[in-house]
């Protein structure tokens, strides 16, 4: 996909004059002809000296010694050392005091009061129509049988989310206030976000132990970046005028930062906000491997019985928590900076005073006559449902349709006509060429920086000695988000045209991006058999919404004046889209390739647990057998691919900012 | 200048006063990870175990009936960790878990914390032993007696292949936690074989229902006792013999059957001494294959819950579980 998209954008275009002139047309082809020249010196010399084929052995750094030594000393030491006792320990111990404390509040509000405190939060932000649907949800949570595990993940979410945007305040004004903070701190961000949360598990499950607070410091780790960045794009995006102003009334700089910076950067903030607590909910459920607790521990439950139907019950609260938590901080945010409205009684500091009064009514009522949890008989059981619709379609789609052929004909054709020469393709490319093809991707679409970190980033997965198994996984990858693509530009562009095919999709599209990816993976094996085809029907699965969404909102974003002006000169619809739409919307195009893209290796790698084999297993092999050796060396590769891809496909946006 | 002053300022006094915090929460002084108890356990004054469930449905069967009897007889408050085995073992002689009540057989960590560190003690027999083997499915050992001998194993690996396992036969593994050599086998014994990992039990499972709906062949790594047996009958694959001499080479070079197990219960030492009732409990719990593949089979294929699954076996076996409570 990312070739065909570099080769049409060299051979398009208007003619220029010359050879030279040519090259100045085309920044690109010239970026190309260098990196030849490069190859050419550079490549008999490599080549010579290491050969070609998998990356050659004299490169390559054994870590598994030192890895194991470190294992072992962290076991060694962890009940007697310092560093134990007096820092991890107290870290260890403030985590489970405050989960337990929120977790012991939740309880003793009870189902009544809980609910209402979230029903009139929603209300009061976000309007009744929220308040409704947040009410409802709790609700519903309750009557799936889920009330204890949601108020566990509520309460590990709040400590994580409250830590992550504490944290990222801070780094967020520090890389606000200071350009040097803010160079030094972008890429570490950057990297952060494309980490796949998987591939951290392990160090943080050695050093804390299995449980809550390893779960909920990997959390805030994976959940701080959105936070940090938003914050500083809002301090650094400050109407200057303003400051000015405010510097001119000889305000010191605590009191602009307080007074202007921070309430001017409110809606950055509150956005900041929304992405920690979606990143942290997410994590949550990744983070019941180690031991969490909560939900995401009943979906892991459920998977290894091979119960989908109790899979989905646990899994819907999931969802549910993210509406509501998503709808009512992108509420806030809109409303941020807003004057007032409403009656009087209701505004500002007197409608929160009547909300908790109401909440406060609401759970005493509810402790004398239910009591703090859900009442068993309460409870619809949609396991065994599910469970048979499942089976009904398992037995029917697996195999033997007339003429399509079933589900395990269908995967067997992808893995054998579309993963496995793409494997074999990429195993047996010299490294080298490896290498030079990553750059001239990631030169042609971004700058020279962008290129360098990607052709670094894969040298070091050859060092660390995972070449073959990340090829494999890479070829995943690529086929995955092949698929995607194809799909999910095909749904946009009805998505883009038809208002009601858009309104519909957006509940789908809400639940296949919320739902915990582990709820896809047991499905998909019943489809697809063990193996890779699974793998990559549960990423398709995953990453087809974000896709979907961002290339909708691109082909609906492209300016009306252009299509007009298409239609007067007698385009057709397909015209319309290929030369108009397709064009304009091209940087948005390409955001949907680089989400898709780290969306898909998320999945990839947990695919691991169904059979996907190559780095993801390698992870799960590690954290099965508490092997940091072979597992974090994994992890790292994983990391390394992951910023690759992202930099070969980051979107041209950040470089014209750079350039304008 | 003034800036910069006034920006470490600020930053010193939100490090003071994060740390302050930190220590006014935990207190001054050592912290001992070890003694952390779930933030979701039960108030101080209910007595809580808490138990760590391995992901095959053996295991979540010993650990339902176990906190049934705990919390109905004994009056505890049962918490469920869910570990792998290695990590569970980790989490052991940490304290975060009181017992793991079956056990595969890891040397390694016995030798760890059993023997040096002295962090974990040993609880005795589960009463089920343990069998890890290669399996094919009955009705295609019917049609081929000879499959169930490992000589005969490259005669079929041509029907055995998958889109997976390309041009080789497919042995299909389980999760990566499980105890194999099945590489080494295949590579010692000289198989046209390639090992597959399914990355889950689940994941194998669900595959191995779908092979014999299909009356498909197969061959899997897999394990006595196992409910999935009343559902897809299966028959071992004969292997060269087990020896205690071939068990002790080094991984790579493994080339015989694996052992037969007693599956072993394991406490942790500080609850072994302190946990009371609780703990003389879990050390005389005991029982037979066929309970545990009865609870088993009501969980995995009934889809009963475990609690419910629990309830029903001990209602129906009084005279077994009777026993445990003498004390």
């Amino acid at each position: 996909m990312a070739t065909a998209q570099a080769t049409t954008r060299t051979a398009s275009g208007p003619p220029g004059s010359g050879p030279l002139g040519l090259l100045r047309d085309r920044p690109a082809l010239g970026k190309i002809l260098l990196l030849l020249v490069i190859a050419a010196v550079a490549v008999p010399f490599a080549h010579a000296r290491w050969g070609g084929g998998l990356w050659p052995g004299a490169l390559t750094v054994d870590l598994s010694g030192p890895l194991g030594d470190v294992n072992d000393w962290i076991i060694g030491n962890r009940d007697s050392h310092p560093l134990f006792l007096y820092f991890f320990g107290h870290i260890s111990n403030a985590v489970v005091l405050s989960v337990r404390g929120v977790y012991l509040a939740l309880l003793a509000l009870g189902w009544a009061g809980v609910t209402a405190v979230a029903a009139l939060v929603a209300w009061r932000t976000a309007g009744w129509r929220l308040a409704l649907t947040a009410g409802l949800s709790f609700l519903v949570c309750g009557l799936l049988g889920m009330w204890v595990p949601t108020m566990q993940t509520l309460a590990l979410m709040t400590v994580a989310v409250l830590t992550s945007v504490v944290l990222g305040l801070l780094l967020g004004l520090a890389a606000g206030l200071s350009d040097r903070t803010f160079r030094v701190l972008r890429p570490v961000l950057d990297t952060m976000q494309v980490l796949p949360a998987f591939a951290y598990l392990l160090p943080v499950v050695l050093v804390f132990g299995i449980g809550v607070p390893g779960a909920v410091l990997a959390t805030v780790v994976y959940a701080a970046p959105p936070m940090a960045r938003l914050t500083a794009l809002g301090l650094r995006g400050a109407d200057a005028g303003v400051m000015e102003a405010v510097a001119s009334l000889g305000a010191t700089g605590r009191q602009r930062l307080f007074s202007a910076r921070l309430p001017l950067a409110r809606k950055e903030l509150l956005l900041g906000l929304n992405q920690t607590i979606m990143m942290a909910l997410s994590m949550a459920v990744i983070a019941s491997v180690i031991g969490a607790g909560g939900l995401g521990d009943r979906v892991y439950q459920a998977l290894s019985s091979v119960d989908v139907g109790a899979a989905l019950a646990a899994g819907i609260p999931i969802v549910l928590l993210a509406v509501v938590l998503d709808r009512t901080t992108e509420a806030a945010g809109r409303k941020a900076g807003t004057e007032p409205t409403g009656p009087w009684a209701l505004r500002g500091v007197r409608g929160w005073g009547l909300a908790a009064l109401i909440a406060a009514a609401v759970a005493v009522v509810g402790r004398f006559t239910g009591g703090r949890v859900w009442p068993e008989g309460g409870i619809v059981a949609i396991a065994e449902p599910v469970n048979t619709a499942k089976d009904w379609m398992v037995d029917h789609l697996y195999t033997g349709i007339p003429v399509i052929g079933g589900t395990a004909d269908w995967a067997a054709h992808f893995t054998n006509w579309v993963l496995n020469p793409l494997r074999s393709g990429l195993q047996g490319l010299p490294w080298w060429g490896v290498l030079l093809i990553v750059a001239a991707l990631a030169w042609t679409i971004g700058t020279w920086r962008t290129a360098l970190t990607a052709v670094l980033a894969v040298a070091a997965i050859g060092v660390l000695g995972v070449w073959d198994l990340s090829m494999d996984t890479l070829s995943q990858v690529i086929a995955a988000v092949a698929v995607t693509l194809v799909l999910g530009f095909g749904i946009a562009v009805g998505a883009a045209r038809s208002r009601r095919l858009e309104r519909l999709l957006r509940p789908v599209l809400d639940v296949f991006q919320t739902m915990p990816q582990f709820v896809y993976l047991i499905p998909v094996v019943a489809l697809f058999g063990v193996g890779r085809a699974p793998a990559a029907a549960a990423a398709v699965v995953y990453a087809l919404p974000a896709v979907v969404r961002i290339t909708t909102q691109g082909l609906r974003g492209v300016d009306p004046a252009a299509m007009e002006c298409a239609r007067s000169l007698g385009a057709t619809s397909g015209q319309q889209l290929r030369q108009v739409q397709i064009p304009l919307a091209r940087p948005a195009l390409l955001l949907a390739v680089n989400q898709g893209v780290v969306l898909v290796l998320a999945v990839v790698i947990i695919g691991g647990l169904v059979g996907s084999g190559a780095l993801g297993y390698e992870v799960v092999f590690g954290l099965a057998q508490g092997d940091l050796a072979t597992g974090l060396v994994a992890g790292a590769a994983i990391v390394c691919l992951g910023l690759m891809l992202d930099r070969v496909t980051q979107p041209t946006a950040r470089r014209q900012r750079k350039e304008s | 200048m003034a800036r910069t002053r006034t920006r470490a300022r600020l930053r010193t006094s939100a490090i003071v006063a994060s740390a302050g915090a930190l220590l006014a929460v935990t207190g001054c002084g050592a912290a001992d990870m070890t003694k952390q108890a779930s933030p979701f356990a039960a108030p101080a004054d209910i007595r809580t175990v808490t138990l760590s469930v391995q992901s095959w449905v053996g295991a979540q069967a010993n650990v339902a009936v176990a906190q049934k009897i705990l919390e109905d007889e004994l009056g505890y408050r049962v918490d469920l960790v869910q570990t792998d085995e290695v990590p569970a073992w980790d989490a052991l002689s940490q304290g975060r878990v009181d017992a793991i009540l079956e056990d595969w057989g890891h040397p390694d960590q016995e030798q760890l914390y059993v023997k040096d560190k002295k962090t974990i003690v040993p609880g005795g027999d589960l009463g089920v032993t343990g069998h890890i083997g290669w399996y094919v499915p009955e009705y295609w050992a019917d049609e081929h007696p000879d499959v169930t001998d490992w000589k005969n194993l490259d005669k079929y690996a041509d029907e055995l292949r998958t889109a997976e396992s390309g041009d080789k036969g497919q042995l299909m593994d389980g999760s990566p936690s499980y105890v194999t050599n099945d590489k080494a086998l295949v590579k010692n014994l000289d198989l046209d074989y390639k090992v597959v990992f399914a990355g889950s039990e689940a994941a194998q499972i669900t595959q191995m229902q779908q092979f014999a709906k299909e009356k498909k062949p197969f061959l899997s790594y897999w394990y006595q006792p196992q409910w999935l047996f009343n559902e897809v009958p299966m028959v071992e694959v004969k292997l060269p013999g087990y020896s205690d001499t071939c068990a002790a080479k080094d991984p790579a070079d493994i080339d015989c059957a694996y052992p037969t197990t007693p599956l072993q219960k394991y406490l942790n030492a500080d609850f072994s001494k302190r946990g009371g009732d609780a703990a003389a409990f879990l050390k005389k719990f005991k029982w037979s294959e066929k309970d545990q593949n009865e609870v088993s089979e009501l969980i995995a294929s009934e889809r009963l819950t475990p609690d419910e699954a629990a309830a029903r076996w001990i209602e129906k076996h009084p005279a077994t579980w009777k026993k445990w409570l003498d004390r």
